[in-house]
């Protein structure tokens, strides 16, 4: 929240107050950053790496079924895409719907924690069992447990996936409130609820944002492999399903296809959370601000 | 004349077992600036803690002539302790909004305390914007916003360097005239304290413990010349004497601590 004073600011208080980063040329920064090496060194890697695969296939002169040439790959997306896409809508729809609940959960429960040692105690550990379980292992058991609704089944797999680094990376934060604030709350007589909504709640955002950007992948993950071993056919199959009928089928191009299609997803998970965490941090937090040298 | 404050033989044992304080005995009147100066270790940011109310004494007593919502009280510590994620306004803001009032409904009384530290102009900045002195008025005034009776200072300036340690050091004696503020002020700082106080509390480590009392008996406004005045050297000196009997006649006290508590 920015609060404008109501005097104009003098030239003299300007000289003292370092510009605050501002999203004033966006354009020239989008421009800026496509030209940066950070972005132009990976894209020349992964060009070069697509020359060498097509070289390698012409070479060696591989049939598709083994390792198809990334044109007959690009080609395969194109046509397939139809057929794909809603596929890929439908693990997506899982994986949002995962990585909703993990989040809200997530949030809750460190927020449960840091408001007893005695729940944290009692609790942490459970959580840790239950982010160390494969989740491969007891995907079946889920699937038949909640046989009647497999969408909700395989939602709850992900949802096991996603939320641990939700709770873990919270809970720190949640802790990691400034021992000097924290004495000026208690001074003031700040009762429970407001030293956990103005301290420790913002205090662990950043925490809490990373933590989400590790879920949103995870969520994906969770949402692909409950899908394998679900293996569910029908109409409302997700890209996982894709990926299995394609290999059984020999059809290793739209394999591939469906597969950049997954990883394209997850990238784009990731940079929308990487944008969210940037945005809501970039008054203050080291991580959004860029070093003024 | 009852004073405000009367610590009476308060100690302060940790459950560490350690003795952070030893039948301390301490009186402050109201409206008197008294400093507390001593090594690391001394307890005398435990004392400004057991005043403040964060944490019970161990034994003796701690005695208030007036009730509590007559000593409104405010703190400054040695960081800033800022919100990093709070504009200046709501900074200053929070003791207020702790206590329910909308920001809003006390919107001028924010800005009367930001220029009172010369930060009107700075009200919507961030911390991280603002420099070391600049957030240490920030804090101030956020002290200020709530119109206390007595101010608690834990090493206000610590960190800060020296020109902007002594224009500090001249606002809050320029505030504590205008508001009259009983300020009770941590220093490791000796020189700071002479300046500042009506009265230098001398204290000694292992276990914390008062070993003198001076009184600075020199008028206000205090100018720069004070600073240099062989008065001044003098009130140094004596304390500096205290703060070596304490030391030779005390424990094992690390020399290390010792001397960079002189040289503040």
């Amino acid at each position: 929240m920015v609060i404008k004073s109501p005097k104009r600011p003098s030239t003299q208080a300007k000289s003292t107050v370092l510009p605050a980063a501002t999203p004033q040329s966006w354009r020239w920064r989008l421009g800026q950053w496509l030209l940066s090496p950070d972005v132009l060194a990976p894209l020349v890697v992964g060009i070069l790496a697509l020359a060498l695969w097509d070289l390698a296939v012409r070479l060696l002169e591989l049939p598709p079924y083994l390792l198809p040439g990334p044109i007959l790959v690009a080609q395969t997306l194109v046509r397939e895409w139809p057929r794909l896409f809603p596929s890929l809508l439908i693990t997506l729809q899982i994986t949002l719907a995962a990585f909703g609940a993990a989040t809200l959960s997530g949030l809750l429960i460190a927020i449960l924690f840091t408001q007893s040692k005695w729940i944290e105690r009692s609790l942490f550990p459970y959580a840790v069992i239950l982010q160390t379980t494969p989740i491969v292992a007891i995907a079946p058991l889920i699937i038949i447990w909640l046989r009647n609704d497999t969408f909700a089944a395989l939602v709850v797999c992900a949802w096991i996936v996603a939320f641990f680094p939700i709770v873990s990376n919270t809970t720190l934060g949640l802790n990691s409130a400034d021992h000097s604030l924290r004495n000026l709350f208690e001074l003031y007589g700040a009762n429970r609820w407001q030293t956990l909504w103005y301290l420790r709640l913002p205090s662990a955002l950043p925490y809490f944002l990373g933590g989400l950007r590790i879920s949103g992948g995870l969520a994906l993950i969770g949402a692909v492999v409950a899908e394998f071993v679900a293996g569910t056919g029908g109409t409302r199959s997700g890209i996982a399903y894709q990926i299995l009928m394609s290999s059984y089928n020999l059809q290793i191009p739209r394999m591939f296809a469906a597969l950049i299609m997954t990883t394209t997803l997850g990238v784009l998970i990731f940079v929308i959370l990487t944008l969210l965490s940037d945005f809501l941090l970039r008054h203050w937090h080291e991580s959004a601000i860029r070093r003024e040298n | 004349m009852t004073a405000l404050l009367r610590l009476d033989q308060v100690s302060k044992v940790y459950n560490s077992g350690t003795v952070a304080l030893d039948g301390v005995n301490l009186a402050v009147d109201a409206g008197e600036f008294v400093s507390l100066v001593g090594p690391s270790g001394c307890g005398k940011s435990t004392a400004l803690r057991l005043v403040a109310g964060l944490g019970e004494v161990s034994s003796g007593q701690m005695q208030w002539s007036v009730p509590p919502e007559q000593r409104q009280m405010a703190f400054v510590f040695q960081d800033a302790a800022l919100m990093p994620w709070a504009t200046v306004v709501n900074n200053v803001h929070l003791p207020l909004k702790l206590k329910g009032q909308s920001l809003r409904a006390c919107r001028q009384q924010i800005y009367q305390a930001l220029d009172r530290v010369a930060l009107g102009d700075a009200a919507s900045a961030y911390p991280r914007q603002l420099s070391g002195g600049m957030k240490m008025r920030v804090s101030i005034a956020r002290a200020l916003v709530t119109q206390p009776q007595v101010l608690l200072m834990d090493e206000p300036f610590g960190a800060l360097d020296e020109m902007t340690r002594s224009r500090l050091n001249q606002d809050v004696l320029d505030l504590w005239q205008q508001q009259q503020w009983t300020v009770l002020f941590v220093t490791h700082n000796i020189y700071e304290a002479v300046y500042l106080s009506q009265r230098v509390v001398v204290m000694a480590a292992q276990p914390g413990r008062v070993v003198a009392e001076v009184t600075i008996d020199v008028p206000y406004p205090r100018t720069e010349a004070f600073r240099t005045s062989s008065l001044f050297n003098q009130y140094c000196r004596e304390i500096l004497t205290h703060l070596a009997q304490a030391e030779a006649g005390g424990g094992p006290v690390p020399m290390s601590s010792e001397e960079s508590a002189i040289a503040g």
